[in-house]
C-alpha cells in the first residue's frame, strides 16, 4: 500500500484549472460556462470509474452509461414519490437517502451482472455488458409510471442540509470535490496490492492465475467499485439536469464514455478528465458551428483510433520523450 | 388464444428473424473470419434503405431499385473495408469498437446531410400492396410473404455459397485458420474484402426489404445492430448455421413475447401485476436469453468447429 503518493503535476494543474476558471466565469455572469464545467466534471467522474476497469483492468465495458441512468433514477424515483405519493418506503427528497441508494443499487447491479459478464472475455464481454445496459434501457422505457420514453422530471433536487444543490456554484464544487475523491480513490486502488493484481491480470491473466490469484474475484470487486462510482456520478447528473430519460443510457453514450477514456489516455490518472474535457469542448464548439457536428467528431474518433494511439496522455508523453511501456501505447 | 393472431404473429416473428439473419450473417462472417467487431454494420443496413428509397423514386420501380442498390451497397462495404477496417484487423477489439463507432457517426451524419432528418417511406407497387388469403381464412399482407420468401432465398443462397462453392470453402478455411489459408497462396486480403462486401450486400438487402414497412430512417441501423449482435452471440460467433437458427429463435421470441407474455403471466399472477410486468419483461426478453446462454455456454449455442 503506497497510499496517496504524489498526485503528479498534470492532475494538480487540471484540478486547479477546474477550481478557478468556472468560478471566474460564474462571477462574471457567464452561467453557461459553469454549466459546461459541471457536466464536464460529472462525466469526468464516470470516465474515472470506467478507467479503473477499462484502463487498469483491461475490461472493456460497453455498458457504463447504464450506471449513470440507474444513479439518476435513484434520485428521480424517490423525489417523484415524495411529490406524488406512493411507495412510502423510498419517497423522500433527502440526498442522504438518494445518493447512498444510487451507489448501493449500482453496486448491486454491477455485482449481479458482473458475476455473469466476467465469465466471458474478449468481444463476448463487450457485447454482454452492452446487452445488460440495453436491458436497463428497455426496463425504464416500459415503465409508464416514471415517464417511459419521455423521461422523468426531477422536481426537487436532493436535499443535503449544508449544501444547496439549487445553487449552481455549490453543486459544481460538490461535483468537483467528488471528482477529486474519486481520482484519489482510483489512484489508491491502482497502487495497492489489489490494483497490482488487477493490472497483472490485464497483462497476463494465466500467469496471475497460476501465481494463485483468483483473478475473477479481483475483477468482480473492481467491477463493482467502478459501477458504484459511476452510479454516484449518475446521481449528480440527475441533480444537475433535473431530468432523466432512458435515452441517457443508450449505448452510444456508453461509447462516448469509452471514447473519453481512450482519447484522454487509458490507465493514466489525468486521462479521463482530459478526455471528458475534450469531449465537452468538441461537442460544444462543433455544435455551435454546425448541426452536423457528429461528422467531424466521428472523423476525429477514427483519426485517434487509426493514428494517435495512447490518446492525449500518450501524445504528452511522446512530447516529453518518455517511452511508453509495452502494452501501454 | 386467438389462432388468427397467433398465425399472424408467428409470420411476423419469422419475418423479423429472417431480416435479423440477413444482418447477422454478414456480421458473423466478418467476425468469424477477420475477428473484427463491426458496429458500423448497421449503418450499411440503413444506407441500403436510403439508397433504395432514392432509386425507387428515380426509377419508379421498387424491384429495379433493389437490383441497382445491391451492387452499390456492396461497393460501400468494400470502401469501409478498404479505408477503415483493413487498418484495424491487427488491433484489439477495443479499437474496433471505437473506430467503427466513429464510422457510425460519420455515416449517420452523411445520410442526414444528403437525405435530411426525415424518414423516407418507399411506396410499394400495386401488386405487392395487397393481402393474400391463406388456407384457413387468415389474411396476410403480400409484402410480408415476399420478405419471408426473399429472406429464405438469401439464406439458402448463402448456405450454398458457403458450403458448396470454392469461395465458400475458402471462407470456411479462413474462419478456422487464416494464416494457413494465406500460406497456401490465397490472396487473403481480397478474400477479406469480398467477405466484407458480401456482408454489406446482405445487410443492405435487409434494409431495403424493411423500408416499405417502417420507412428509411437515421437511427434504424443502430437499433438492429444490437439485436444482431445478440443473435450472433447466442448462435455462436462465426457460425452461419448458428446465426440462422438463433435469428429465427430471437425473432419469434421477441415478437411472440410482446403479444402473448401478459397472457402467460396471467396464469401465475394477478391480472394487474401481469399487465404491468409483461411489457418490461418482454422488452428485455432477448437480453435475458442472451445472458442465460452466455452464463451456461459462453461460446454460444452452435459454435463453429475451429482449429
Amino acid at each position: 500500500m503506497t497510499g496517496f503518493g504524489k498526485p503528479g503535476l498534470p492532475v494538480v494543474v487540471v484540478v486547479a484549472l477546474l477550481a478557478v476558471l468556472p468560478t471566474w466565469f460564474h462571477f462574471n455572469g457567464d452561467a453557461f460556462y459553469l454549466d459546461l464545467a459541471t457536466r464536464l466534471v460529472i462525466l469526468g467522474i464516470a470516465a474515472v470509474s470506467l478507467n479503473l476497469i477499462l484502463g487498469y483492468g483491461g475490461l472493456v465495458s460497453f455498458g457504463h452509461a447504464a450506471y449513470l441512468g440507474i444513479g439518476a433514477y435513484c434520485v428521480g424515483i424517490p423525489a417523484h414519490h415524495a411529490l406524488y405519493g406512493g411507495l412510502d418506503a423510498i419517497a423522500t427528497n433527502s440526498g442522504w437517502f438518494q445518493i447512498p441508494l444510487a451507489v448501493a443499487v449500482s453496486a448491486l447491479f454491477a455485482l449481479v451482472t458482473g458475476a455473469i459478464c466476467l465469465r466471458t472475455k474478449g468481444v463476448h464481454f463487450i457485447m454482454i455488458t452492452m446487452a445488460f445496459a440495453q436491458m436497463v434501457y428497455y426496463f425504464f422505457v416500459s415503465i409508464d409510471e416514471y415517464g417511459a420514453d419521455d423521461g422523468l422530471v426531477i422536481d426537487t433536487r436532493s436535499e443535503l442540509g449544508l449544501i444547496d444543490f439549487d445553487n449552481p456554484l455549490q453543486l459544481y464544487f460538490f461535483c468537483l470535490g467528488s471528482l477529486v475523491v474519486a481520482m484519489a480513490l482510483v489512484h489508491m486502488i491502482v497502487n495497492s496490492r489489489f490494483g497490482m493484481v488487477l493490472q497483472g491480470a490485464k497483462g497476463n491473466n494465466d500467469r496471475m492465475v497460476s501465481l494463485g490469484y483468483n483473478t475473477y474475484l479481483y475483477r468482480l470487486v473492481a467491477y463493482v467499485i467502478s459501477g458504484a462510482m459511476c452510479g454516484f456520478a449518475g446521481a449528480l447528473l440527475g441533480n444537475f439536469t433535473t431530468f432523466i430519460s432512458p435515452e441517457m443510457m443508450d449505448w452510444s453514450h456508453s461509447g462516448e464514455l469509452m471514447f473519453m477514456v481512450i482519447l484522454g489516455g487509458a490507465s493514466t490518472a489525468v486521462g479521463p478528465i482530459l478526455g471528458s474535457a475534450a469531449f465537452i469542448i468538441i461537442e460544444e464548439v462543433l455544435s455551435r458551428f454546425t448541426i452536423y457536428w457528429h461528422l467531424p467528431f466521428g472523423l476525429m474518433l477514427l483519426a485517434v483510433v487509426l493514428f494517435a494511439r495512447g490518446g492525449f496522455s500518450g501524445i504528452i508523453d511522446r512530447l516529453r520523450g518518455r517511452k511508453l511501456l509495452p502494452g501501454e501505447g | 388464444m386467438d389462432t388468427t393472431l397467433l398465425v399472424t404473429q408467428v409470420l411476423n416473428g419469422l419475418q423479423l428473424g429472417l431480416l435479423l439473419f440477413l444482418v447477422a450473417s454478414g456480421l458473423t462472417l466478418v467476425f468469424g473470419i477477420l475477428d473484427f467487431v463491426n458496429l458500423a454494420h448497421g449503418s450499411l443496413y440503413m444506407l441500403g434503405a436510403f439508397i433504395c428509397a432514392s432509386l425507387t423514386f428515380a426509377t419508379g420501380n421498387y424491384l429495379i431499385a433493389i437490383l441497382i442498390s445491391l451492387p452499390l451497397i456492396g461497393l460501400a462495404g468494400y470502401l469501409v473495408e478498404r479505408f477503415v477496417a483493413r487498418h484495424l484487423y491487427e488491433r484489439d477489439h477495443l479499437d474496433h469498437v471505437l473506430g467503427t463507432f466513429g464510422l457510425i457517426l460519420v455515416i449517420d451524419t452523411l445520410v442526414h446531410i444528403f437525405w435530411g432528418p426525415q424518414g423516407i417511406a418507399i411506396p410499394l407497387p400495386q401488386w405487392l400492396d395487397g393481402q393474400v388469403m391463406l388456407p384457413g381464412g387468415i389474411e396476410v399482407p403480400t409484402f410480408r410473404l415476399l420478405i419471408i420468401g426473399t429472406g429464405l432465398a438469401a439464406a439458402g443462397g448463402l448456405f450454398w455459397v458457403v458450403n458448396m462453392t470454392r469461395l465458400g470453402m475458402l471462407i470456411r478455411a479462413g474462419a478456422s485458420n487464416r494464416t494457413m489459408v494465406g500460406a497456401l497462396g490465397i490472396d487473403i486480403q481480397a478474400l477479406f474484402a469480398l467477405v466484407f462486401a458480401l456482408g454489406a450486400v446482405l445487410a443492405g438487402l435487409a434494409g431495403m426489404l424493411i423500408a416499405p414497412i417502417t420507412e428509411a430512417s437515421i437511427g434504424m441501423g443502430n437499433n438492429i445492430i444490437i439485436t444482431a449482435f445478440v443473435v450472433i452471440i447466442v448462435g455462436g460467433i462465426g457460425s452461419v448455421k448458428g446465426a440462422f437458427i438463433s435469428a429465427l429463435l430471437i425473432g419469434l421470441i421477441d415478437t411472440l413475447g410482446r403479444s402473448f407474455l401478459d397472457d402467460v403471466f396471467k396464469l401465475v399472477m394477478s391480472s394487474d401485476a401481469a399487465e404491468t410486468s409483461a411489457p418490461a419483461v418482454s422488452a428485455m426478453l432477448i437480453y435475458i436469453i442472451m445472458a442465460v446462454v452466455l452464463a451456461i455456454r459462453p461460446q454460444g449455442l452452435f459454435p463453429p468447429k475451429v482449429r
